[in-house]
């Protein structure tokens, strides 16, 4: 699944010079750039300098830029997550990457009961600015303790912005995007995706703001809301359903979750009138849960099937290789989804 | 690494009279003061007359102004908590309320060593802190009656005073969270090369949660210029540090660490002084952090809901023929450097200055409800 997984190109000008990267290169990229730009940047986690990066999201990074810039810790994530808070405050610009966000649980107190509230407690004295990122959910039969998506546990938090994208262009964008900003920003990638390729602007000041939602395919009769994982995933179904069905689908990556683009997504059910949510994440209170609520409290008699969810088993993730392939979203779980949602 | 303040090798003239058997007005002095630290009366002399004769060689060295400011600080500190539980009885002051009454030494003898540019963080109990490194009282009494002229605007309210102006980086709700964040803004600050260093308070039940340990470990891995002063007052909430901690020794724990460390009374104002200017001096010259355990006692309960059924009135009054303000006064006396006529004015500034805060607060308007979502993002 790892290199195969059909990674979708983002409508873009064509006049700008183009390079094809994995989201691994271009997470790179991100980051060597913004270092490059402003001296505050600075990276800091688990065997991110000398180790070039659990994932080598950070390969090279120590080798051209050294201790100051790229800092190993010590496993210490609640102390590293908060050293990243403390000088953010002070006005650092932390990025600070978790090997893998089942350990940042660790560190919720710091991001949660500090990150996110800081600006609001000091009457907007004090900011946040501090990207935590790092590989969100599945991967390879890593079992119960590695496999956690936790986009719907920070989303809930006011104060902080979250993140997911699933290209590599998005991938360097919204990155950049999310270093620039000045509030704490939840920075959540996929293991498995590391190695999609895909083109990616060259320009030094390419950004994608946060916010804004992408429509991954353009379609007429159902819409597929998917984030990160699944919108290959999608992506591909939707191809599926067109060529047995000649149905056409619309998927749309909302890219970031909070803010949620809550119009790019309504607008296209009122034109499908049919919606899917695909997500890697367990469906109780989840994402997909709340975009079902902005859907219904915003085009409810647009509707014209129930919304139909696909999200991971609601257990924790087995290791044996079919109970996983089992809980987790796949094309065939859409497809079948799409096909209950159109009635065919 | 430098000995505590309270262990000076040179025995003054008091302690030889004492040994000899000479009586006088020395051992009503004793009695007044005896150390509750130490149950062996003899040992509670000695430690006694060593404290008491450093605190006075400290004064001696001391400018006179910084002294009486000192003095101002920490009896302003004292009035204004008293009016804090006065007021939060009569429902002013809504949700938790910590009160400092008691510790007064440890934020004064420690802030009031630093430069203005010094970064200071601290717990929920930071009423003090916050006015000693330069908010008004107006606005943390105001901040308390949950007022638009409160230093946060009425968003934070007792546990969360910040001052971005005075670097003064919040009270924090979470024990230990500040811990964490101190040893961040060190970090920033040696990465800045801004010359800055930081005072990070918390209390000895912090001391048990891992982030004490995470952050020590990187500061002194890392050599930040971070002073981390443990506020020993002896119960975490209505614990005694005895039913929580395997040991009774904090400063200690620092050496799992290699890190420089100290013990203090806390009741001595000018040992805290000049344990925080020896940690000073090696965070602005070595970049090296330092751990002091500065032992005082909370007078009041956690919070102002806590009784304190827990303990007896006997041990209260016990630390408080201790009391940091009445040594420090009796110090001062003693080395003619004030007399009562300047303690009754200072009395009488801290009043009104408490006053004023109070009659500010009053009239400080609720803030605006359209404030309810400002401030959430930048």
């Amino acid at each position: 699944m790892k290199d195969s997984m059909a990674g979708s190109s983002p409508p873009l000008n064509e006049r700008i010079n183009m390079a094809t990267l994995t989201i691994r290169d271009a997470l790179n990229q991100a980051l060597r750039e913004e270092i490059l730009r402003d001296e505050n940047v600075f990276v800091m986690g688990e065997e991110v300098a000398e180790y070039d990066g659990a994932y080598k999201v950070t390969r090279g990074l120590w080798k051209e830029f050294g201790d100051k810039r790229v800092v190993d810790t010590p496993i210490t994530e609640l102390g590293f997550a908060a050293v990243g808070v403390g000088a953010a405050m002070a006005g650092l610009r932390p990025v600070i990457e978790f090997m893998t966000w089942n350990f940042s649980i660790l560190a919720s107190d710091q991001i949660i009961n500090h990150a996110s509230a800081m600006r609001y407690m000091s009457g907007g004295q004090f900011t946040v600015p501090i990207v935590f990122r790092g590989p969100n959910g599945s991967a390879y039969q890593v079992s119960s303790q590695h496999s956690h998506a936790l986009e719907a546990m920070y989303a809930n938090f006011p104060g902080l912005k979250v993140v997911m994208p699933s290209t590599a262009a998005d991938a360097k964008g919204l990155l950049k995007s999310s270093i620039r900003d000045d509030n704490p920003v939840i920075f959540l990638e996929q293991e498995r995706m590391y190695g999609l390729k895909g083109e990616v602007p060259e320009d030094e000041d390419f950004t994608i703001p946060l916010g804004v939602a992408d429509v991954k395919r353009e379609g007429k009769d159902c819409t597929i809301v998917a984030r990160s994982m699944t919108v290959p995933l999608a992506l591909q179904a939707a191809e599926l359903i067109q060529k047995d069905f000649d149905v056409s689908v619309e998927v749309i990556d909302p890219r970031t979750i909070k803010p949620l683009d809550v119009d790019t997504i309504v607008n296209s059910v009122k034109k499908t009138n049919r919606l899917v949510i695909a997500e890697e994440s367990h469906a109780f209170a989840s994402v997909g849960a709340e975009i079902s609520y902005q859907v219904l409290e915003n085009a409810f008699d647009y509707l014209d099937a129930p919304i139909k969810r696909i999200s991971t088993a609601e257990a924790p993730m087995p290791y044996a290789k079919n109970l996983e392939a089992a809980s987790l979203p796949s094309v065939e779980k859409i497809v079948a989804a799409v096909k209950e949602v159109c009635y065919l | 690494m430098p000995k505590a303040a309270t262990r000076q090798k040179t025995e003054p003239k008091a302690a030889k009279d004492a040994k000899n058997g000479k009586s006088g007005p020395l051992d009503d002095i004793i009695k007044k003061h005896q150390s509750a630290d130490f149950v062996d009366v003899e040992l509670a002399k000695k430690e006694y007359l060593k404290r008491r004769s450093s605190q006075l060689e400290s004064i001696k060295r001391t400018d006179k102004k910084l002294l009486r400011s000192m003095l101002y600080q920490m009896v302003l500190g004292r009035r204004f908590e008293e009016k804090c539980a006065e007021v939060y009885r009569m429902g002013k002051i809504g949700g938790f309320c910590h009160l400092y009454i008691g510790q007064e030494a440890i934020a004064v003898g420690s802030m009031l060593a630093t430069d203005e540019k010094d970064m200071v963080i601290t717990s929920y109990r930071d009423h003090v802190q916050a006015m000693v490194k330069g908010i008004r009282p107006e606005a943390v009494m105001a901040e308390l009656y949950g007022k638009e002229g409160g230093c946060v605007k009425g968003k934070g309210g007792s546990m969360h005073m910040f001052s971005k102006e005075f670097e003064f980086y919040g009270g924090h709700g979470i024990v230990g969270g500040q811990i964490g964040v101190a040893t961040g803004m060190a970090y920033a600050a040696k990465y800045r090369n801004s010359g800055q260093l930081v005072l990070c308070f918390f209390g000895e039940a912090a001391v048990n949660q891992g982030i004490f340990h995470e952050s020590l470990n990187m500061a002194q891995l890392w050599e930040l210029p971070c002073i981390y002063i443990c506020e020993n007052n002896q119960y975490g909430m209505g614990t005694s540090q005895d039913r929580a901690m395997s040991t009774r020794n904090i400063a200690k724990k620092a050496d799992a660490f290699e890190m420089a460390n100290e013990f203090v009374d806390g009741m001595d104002v000018m040992a805290v002084r000049e344990a925080t200017l020896r940690a000073i001096d090696r965070a602005r010259k070595k970049s090296l952090p330092t751990l002091l355990e500065v032992r005082a006692y909370r007078y009041m309960g956690h919070s102002m809901s806590d009784p304190g059924n827990y303990r007896t009135r006997e041990e209260i009054v016990k630390y408080q023929e201790r009391d940091p303000i009445v040594l420090f006064k009796d110090s001062l006396k003693e080395a003619k450097v004030f007399g009562d006529k300047d303690f009754e004015k200072i009395e009488q500034e801290a009043m009104a200055a408490v006053d004023a805060a109070v009659r500010f607060a009053e009239e400080s308007p609720l803030p605006n409800e359209s404030e309810l979502l400002t401030d959430v993002y930048a």
